[in-house]
């Protein structure tokens, strides 16, 4: 009895086991809720899923497995053109689409999007809602911001039938979705439990000397829980163009955190790690820092996070003078690998959609240098991103 | 019978749903949402509404698991055996319940609330898994194995600062209460003032939803300080059009104290307001 709903959330990595399944059939058995569709939707969720960023996925396997059962046709209309269109245009810059052009031009574009589309109606037949979100729309690979084109979200008010589940309104608390401000607070909670290591006690002498005098002199210890902040971190922002939005982003979510670390500093770059970097965003090009102070100054004890998509032309990493900006007397490849020789814990948080990481030869590049630890800038990408920083 | 809400408080159904489902089955129900969301106000009404007791086991960072179940007061022990008080021969005289030791001899099915089981230290959790999934401990000092009479109805709040383990997850039934809509929000409010003005109500919460809009802010206001703000403005008895006035000097809201809890909070707020001032002219 509803064994393939359990695999079914299995299957979308909603982290559920046979306890929490158990559960479910003894709420079914004492009858907690009776032929409600809506109700067993509220029970099997409040018994199966235990954390609110796993809502989302509960929500997309339930309507997966329940469009059998419950027949909810939804995108029998087709998405008017019109309407995509306007969207793109307001949603794209002039320089993206001047690179739309090179590509082929819009129509191309749409053309691909309709087909695949029609693709993933063929494998879901009935009940395809997961439009734009799950992954079809192809405007991420060519570097759109795929907020501001999704698809199923905005259609749905089309569609009056939708289920409280095919609402998704977790979607914001998914762990794997792009940083937003709706979930930078959870971001910043791995942030502190990336500052707060250990939580073993100490003896607390002072209190431990007056409570024993209170004590008419018999020994009463008292330990106190240890609260350090070791870490030490180097924050490297790329900045200037498309990474600029995420930056801000980024800084805030670091400067929020920053009361939590012992020692934070905050640096920027364009595109690659070249001999200078800035300090001051607004003023950049005055009081460059030399790279190599940065390699004297900090111990190799400081932790280094870098921000950028990396993406850009091969040779602006491997050629001498490839910077778009100054003419650089040595290749980023070199600057990147004195920083990840001196520094032992170097991390690259990337805002690119990892599914798209290997149509760019730049990232490729930037992953080897950065001995793979290339995460994206998503709750999960900071949570890896951290494990990878305090690997013993 | 289950539960639908108080008089003083506006259940959800999915909220119903889960608490109903934990006094079925009999486990610990875990509940987290945005500050200000009624978290801690559930189990009080529960109780209420139960018409059992309410035990309330507020953690803090330094809240160690065992005090959950006893502790044992050994420097008043020692000074008996100075004074030769004749009590210190009984090692059970100097055993003091924790509340869990109390929810579990109480007479009638009483709630547990243990609130805000994230502030305490990582382990915490972990130590109570045995306790909350056989509702059971020992008692080592005086050899005595406590059992609970009938399962507590428990009720844990968390205000997601620390990751749960697993384990402790897997004993709990979880529920996150959702940010109440517009329509909630009035069902809520008209609980706490009934005799509201309308007017004054439509201009209140659309201000308040406007500024839980505001991208950036540090602590959106929630519905504690929607209530606590109202019952400012009912206080004060300022009038409907005062809120809402876009012409007024002043652009924060009247008594925006309640609803904004900090400087740069304030500070972006006007700078916004200005902004979309000058825009409008």
């Amino acid at each position: 009895m509803l064994i393939n709903f359990f695999f079914t959330l299995r299957k979308h990595k909603v982290k559920t086991s046979i306890t929490e399944y158990l559960d479910l059939m003894a709420a079914l058995k004492n009858e907690v809720v009776y032929s409600d569709m809506d109700a067993f939707y509220y029970l099997s969720r409040t018994v199966m899923v235990k954390d609110e960023s796993q809502y989302d996925k509960f929500d997309r396997a339930f309507a997966e497995y329940f469009k059998g059962v419950q027949q909810v046709n939804l995108f029998d209309e087709e998405i008017p053109q019109e309407w995509l269109r306007k969207q793109l245009e307001k949603v794209l810059s002039e320089e993206e689409k001047q690179q739309i052009k090179a590509l082929g031009g819009l129509d191309e574009l749409m053309k691909t999007l309709e087909e695949r589309l029609k693709e993933q109606k063929e494998r879901h037949e009935g009940g395809n809602k997961w439009i734009g979100t799950g992954g079809t729309s192809p405007f991420g690979a060519h570097g759109y911001n795929p907020e501001g084109v999704r698809i199923g979200q905005d259609t749905n008010r089309n569609f009056s039938a939708a289920k409280v589940w095919d609402k998704r309104t977790f979607k914001n608390l998914s762990s794997d979705v792009e940083l937003g401000t709706r979930n930078i607070k959870v971001a910043l909670r791995r942030l502190r439990k990336f500052a707060r290591t250990g939580a073993s006690d100490e003896l607390d002498v002072g209190d431990t000397i007056s409570s024993t005098a209170k004590n008419a002199g018999y020994l009463d210890i008292k330990m106190a829980p240890e609260r350090r902040n070791n870490i030490k971190l180097l924050l490297f922002f790329d900045v200037g163009g498309s990474m600029d939005a995420h930056i801000q982003l980024c800084e805030e979510l670091f400067s929020a955190a920053h009361s939590e670390f012992k020692h934070i500093e905050f640096f920027y770059f364009h595109n690659c790690l070249y001999d200078g970097v800035w300090q001051d965003n607004h003023r950049r090009g005055y009081g460059d820092i030399d790279t190599y102070q940065i390699l004297h100054k900090y111990g190799s004890d400081y932790k280094v996070i870098f921000v950028g998509d990396a993406t850009m032309g091969p040779y602006e990493i491997t050629y001498p003078g490839g910077s778009v900006e100054h003419w650089n007397e040595e290749p980023g490849s070199v600057w990147m690998q004195r920083i990840t020789n001196h520094f032992e814990y170097c991390v690259w948080l990337n805002p690119q959609p990892k599914g798209y990481w290997h149509y760019h030869a730049s990232i490729q590049i930037m992953l080897d240098l950065m001995k793979n630890k290339m995460y994206p800038l998503t709750l999960e990408g900071i949570t890896e991103a951290i494990k990878a920083l305090l690997k013993k | 019978m289950g539960f639908i809400g108080t008089e003083n408080y506006i259940a959800s159904k999915e909220l119903q749903l889960a608490v109903n489902a934990a006094i079925t089955l009999e486990k610990p129900l875990l509940i987290k949402g945005e500050p200000g969301t009624g978290k801690t106000m559930l189990a009080e009404e529960l109780a209420g509404a139960l018409n059992t007791n309410l035990l309330q086991w507020h953690i803090k960072s330094t809240t160690k698991a065992q005090q959950g179940l006893y502790e044992y007061d050994a420097v008043s022990r020692l000074r008996d055996s100075q004074l030769g008080d004749e009590k210190v021969k009984d090692i059970g005289n100097y055993i003091v319940k924790g509340k869990l030791w109390e929810a579990f001899t109480a007479e009638h099915r009483p709630v547990l609330l243990i609130d805000e089981i994230d502030k305490a230290d990582i382990e915490f959790p972990n130590d109570l898994l045995l306790e909350l999934d056989k509702m059971e401990f020992f008692v080592y000092e005086t050899q005595q194995r406590i059992v609970a009479k009938q399962r507590p109805i428990v009720i844990i709040t968390s205000n997601n600062e620390k990751e749960l383990p697993d384990a402790f997850l897997r004993r709990c039934f979880f529920h996150y209460i959702q940010f109440p809509n517009d329509e909630e929000m009035r069902q809520i409010v008209q609980v706490h003032f009934p005799d509201l003005k309308k007017g004054l109500l439509d201009n209140a919460l659309k201000s308040f939803f406007q500024l839980r809009e505001v991208n950036g802010l540090k602590k959106k206001p929630s519905t504690s300080e929607l209530i606590d703000w109202l019952k400012l403005l009912v206080a004060d008895d300022i009038p409907p059009e005062a809120i809402s006035d876009k012409d007024a000097k002043n652009a924060l809201p009247p008594l925006y104290g309640a609803l904004l809890k900090n400087e740069q909070d304030i500070h972006l707020f006007e700078k916004l307001m200005f902004m979309a001032r000058r825009n409008a002219n």
